[in-house]
């Protein structure tokens, strides 16, 4: 919690949020299991020849206003960020064939979300703020949500 | 006259490359929608059509006839497909959405007479969204 300079205004701590989109094709398939059981698992996913979505990504950071500049972090920033470490190397790519590491592991959207949270995180935390989640949208309905690694609750 | 609009969904990829041109026109042409491997989207297809009221059900078109006719021509072949590898007509065609829509556009003609055998209701127009930015509509009487 910070207190802005020159005022008595008291500042909670806050989440700010910043959407990129980027289309990819993906495969979900296990090398370990059969044809069979492949298709019971991931059904029309699991088509060899791949198929595609229009991903949208929200990332929240975590943090208190710096006194300063009144931002939990700069958006612009945060968007170079993004463009940098998952737009460009995943926008129009095949992940399995294109963007380790899903030439081994299965690019499901929790796989995904949590490369993503690897990718990004060094170079959102900083004093006083934290990368707080990682949202992905595979289709408008359906999105995971990750928080970094922490045990699940019963 | 109404017209009446349902909305669809499937999630495929493709890739842009034209035969006659070379790799660099391709890549000069198409930019990352030639990338080799493909990529995808979660299109967004809406079929319109045309027709009078019916006196008996209130209804200018049976949207779960529409709804048959949409699954079998268009969503159980496209969805969760490569639209260049798994789709004939475009081993040889780019499946551009304005090819994409044009081919939508043929299968839904050819099948409609036998899903709505009267003169109403017609195929009007069909609509792609490749993603919330690039939408492409075909008017369905200018396919033969």
């Amino acid at each position: 919690m910070y207190l802005q300079a020159g005022s008595d205004v008291e500042y909670l701590s806050m989440l700010i949020t910043r959407k990129v989109e980027f289309s990819a094709s993906h495969v979900c398939r296990n090398p370990r299991l059969t044809d069979e059981e492949n298709q019971r698992v991931f059904g029309l996913a699991a088509n060899p020849n791949g198929h595609g979505h229009n991903y949208l990504l929200e990332v929240s950071v975590e943090g208190d206003p710096d006194p300063v500049t009144g931002m939990v972090f700069d958006l612009k920033e945060m968007k170079d960020v993004l463009n940098r470490e998952v737009v460009e190397p995943f926008d129009h790519r095949f992940l399995n064939h294109e963007v380790p590491p899903f030439d081994r592991v299965i690019p499901t959207p929790e796989n995904i979300a949590r490369d993503i949270w690897r990718r990004i995180e060094p170079h959102l935390a900083g004093p006083g703020r934290r990368l707080h989640s990682v949202r992905l949208y595979e289709t408008p309905d359906l999105y995971v949500d990750y928080f970094g690694e922490q045990p699940c609750s019963a | 006259m109404f017209r009446v609009t349902r909305r669809y969904q499937f999630a495929a990829s493709h890739r842009l490359h034209a035969r006659g041109l070379s790799d660099e026109e391709n890549r000069s042409l198409y930019g990352k929608c030639n990338n080799p491997f493909g990529h995808g989207h979660n299109y967004v297809l809406e079929v319109s059509a045309r027709g009078p009221v019916d006196a008996n059900t209130g209804s200018a078109i049976d949207p779960r006839r529409l709804d048959e006719l949409v699954a079998r021509e268009v969503l159980q072949p496209f969805e969760h497909r490569n639209l260049n590898c798994d789709v004939e007509a475009f081993r040889d065609l780019t499946p551009t959405s304005e090819n994409l829509a044009v081919e939508i556009c043929r299968r839904l003609k050819r099948s409609w007479p036998g899903m709505f055998p009267g003169e109403w209701p017609q195929l009007e127009k069909v609509r792609i969204a490749e993603t919330a930015r690039n939408i492409f509509e075909m008017d369905a009487h200018e396919i033969q």
